[in-house]
């Protein structure tokens, strides 16, 4: 194992050596938060003075955000977003988990040759396939349902690849253990097997809610209802509504950035776990 | 794996719990796939109310349009602003916040923050800086006098920095994700290794040649190949910064843009959009292959 990487002994010396640095940061970090911050501004100024000094905070309302709650469905569309995101997570971990353990606890014939088949679906892009299944879910009347937004991704190969990587990491002896305690395979997998890797799923979990949450393309595609659209299709809605107002936009932006902002500062290590994880993917 | 000695009574058991990922997989995943490569033989009329299968050269005819043929040249363009300079700044994000310093938690939130924003909210906020009217930059005076392209036509709507402009928010965007995962692989190279070249009289740059760059390269190659699919596959920003325009030449539609696009030539026939859509599956696909043969020899996994 490498040893963590702690830097050379002397940038411990803190003080007035590392002011460049810190200048350099503090630089770098307003530039990188300048679209963020611009935002954020225009949202909290009253729509008619957001013009003046775009960069200055000098008046303060929250009348903005008020109205962009009250006039643009956000409730609806934060609902909708919420409601497949977290069932498709759901979905995505049971099913990488149950496929996961019957191509490592199990043996059966022709294991191997399905695995690879699993793991060669990797390589399709889901670009390329919404022209049909627009019209699969089209011809199931779920176009303008939750149906219709979840179930093309209540699976992936990746999911059940990178689960079935840390249960071949378990010692075999534990479910020969349980057979001979007559432990029954759903029974092994919910006392032994999820408890002890939990980590590895808390980082599948944020990264596949993550990555529904924030589809696009998918949404705008099946829902055309107002009722039916996600954050994301429906910021795209609130933008081709009104550019004579600005700041409403911009508030509704501020709205649909804040639930993601909320779950990544509760679950930053699983970020990261889950970012590197998809590194053995590659 | 392990023993082998399969286990015929393991088969049901196996199936059953395989079932729920194969037919999610197959129906949504593969169907389509098949599906799309065969419908790509179909033209309909103006009104898609009739429809005949032309055969492959469908193929060959898409593959020599002149719309395909500058989508996919606007696609490379765009590949080619958004992989290497957001690799470059994800890597001088990461270098910079790399020391153990008070307060270094803060800056490395700060840096990684743009995974919090969603290819929306990112083209959003960059749409109000960039818009001529009401837009941040365009109603800084001095910048409005030094660079008039701002405020008329507006960065978003001249044909020359359109691309451009869309290519920096999608840079934006992905800088969290990049800084992020290198950062990971920076933490994962020994310090040992570091010291041993500085011991040898490495100055900074030489240590970030030799040593940093060869030990992050496992790293790096799936960065590169993530940020390359990714866009191939960029669509959200520009249905919403540009709608793939501006005309006439149509200078932001890449080949995604091309299949789902609202102002596309190709939506309204489902034959033309699967025939774009397996183009872009095999550019995809040779594209990894490239990848991971020509960067993966170069690079080094460690021990």
């Amino acid at each position: 194992m490498a040893t963590e990487h702690q830097g050379l002994e002397i940038d411990r010396v803190t003080g007035w050596r590392m002011a460049p640095r810190y200048a350099l940061l503090v630089v770098v970090s307003v530039i990188v938060l300048f679209p963020v911050y611009t935002t954020v501004i225009a949202s909290l100024k009253p729509g008619d003075k957001v013009l003046d000094n775009p960069l200055v905070p000098d008046s303060f309302t929250l009348d903005v955000l008020r109205n962009a709650w009250e006039r643009g469905n956000l409730d609806r569309y934060l609902l909708n977003s919420a409601v497949v995101a977290l069932v498709v997570t759901f979905m995505q971990v049971v099913t990488a988990v149950l496929s996961a353990y019957a191509f490592s606890f199990l043996r059966f014939p022709g294991r191997n040759v399905i695995f690879f088949a699993f793991l060669a679906t990797l390589l399709i892009p889901i670009e390329a396939t919404m022209v049909v299944n627009l019209q699969t879910i089209d011809s199931l009347g779920w176009k303008n349902s939750y149906q219709g937004l979840a179930v093309p991704f209540l699976a992936t190969a990746f999911g059940t690849f990178l689960m079935r990587q840390v249960f071949l990491q378990l010692p075999r002896d534990m479910r020969d253990a349980a057979t001979i305690d007559g432990v029954g395979h759903l029974g092994f997998l919910r006392h032994v097997a999820i408890p002890l890797v939990r980590p590895t799923i808390g980082a599948m979990a944020l990264f596949a809610f993550l990555s529904t949450w924030n589809m696009y393309l998918w949404p705008v595609l099946v829902a055309d209802e107002e009722e039916w659209r996600t954050v994301q299709s429906g910021l795209k809605q609130l933008a081709a509504a009104g550019i004579d107002e600005p700041n409403l936009i911009q508030a509704g932006t501020v709205i649909a950035a804040i639930p993601v902002a909320a779950v990544l500062l509760i679950f930053q290590r699983q970020l990261v776990r889950g970012l590197t994880a998809g590194a053995v993917k590659g | 794996m392990r023993d082998a000695g399969w286990q015929w009574r393991d088969l049901p058991t196996g199936l059953v719990m395989i079932a729920p990922s194969a037919l999610v997989l197959g129906a949504f995943l593969v169907y389509p796939l098949v599906k799309t490569v065969s419908l790509g033989r179909q033209r309909c009329n103006e009104s898609a109310t009739r429809c005949v299968t032309t055969g492959w050269d469908q193929y060959s005819d898409v593959w020599r349009s002149e719309e395909f043929q500058q989508a996919l040249w606007v696609t490379g363009k765009f590949t080619l602003l958004v992989v290497p300079i957001g690799l470059a700044l994800g890597i001088a994000l990461a270098m910079l916040a790399d020391r153990y310093l008070r307060g270094i938690g803060i800056f490395r939130a700060i840096f990684s923050s743009t995974v919090a924003t969603s290819v929306a909210v990112a083209s959003l906020m960059w749409f109000f800086l960039l818009q001529p009217d009401v837009g941040v930059i365009p109603n800084i005076g001095w910048v409005e006098d030094l660079f008039g392209v701002v405020k008329e036509p507006g960065l978003l709507r001249d044909p020359g920095t359109a691309l451009t402009s869309v290519a920096m928010s999608s840079v934006w965007a992905g800088l969290g994700f990049t800084f992020i995962l290198v950062t990971a692989g920076l933490q994962g190279i020994p310090a040992d290794l570091h010291e041993a070249a500085a011991i040898d009289g490495a100055g900074g740059f030489r240590r970030f040649w030799s040593v940093t760059l060869p030990m992050l390269g496992p790293t790096l190659l799936f960065v590169v190949v993530v940020l390359t699919s990714r866009a191939f596959q960029a669509y959200g920003e520009i249905d919403l910064l540009t709608d793939g325009g501006p005309d006439p030449q149509q200078s932001t539609t890449t080949v995604t843009y091309l299949v789902y696009g609202d102002s596309s030539v190709v939506r309204s026939d489902a034959g033309l959009q699967a025939t774009t859509a397996v183009w872009l599956f095999v550019i995809l696909l040779v594209l990894a292959a490239l990848q991971l043969r020509g960067f993966g020899r170069r690079v080094h996994y460690g021990d």
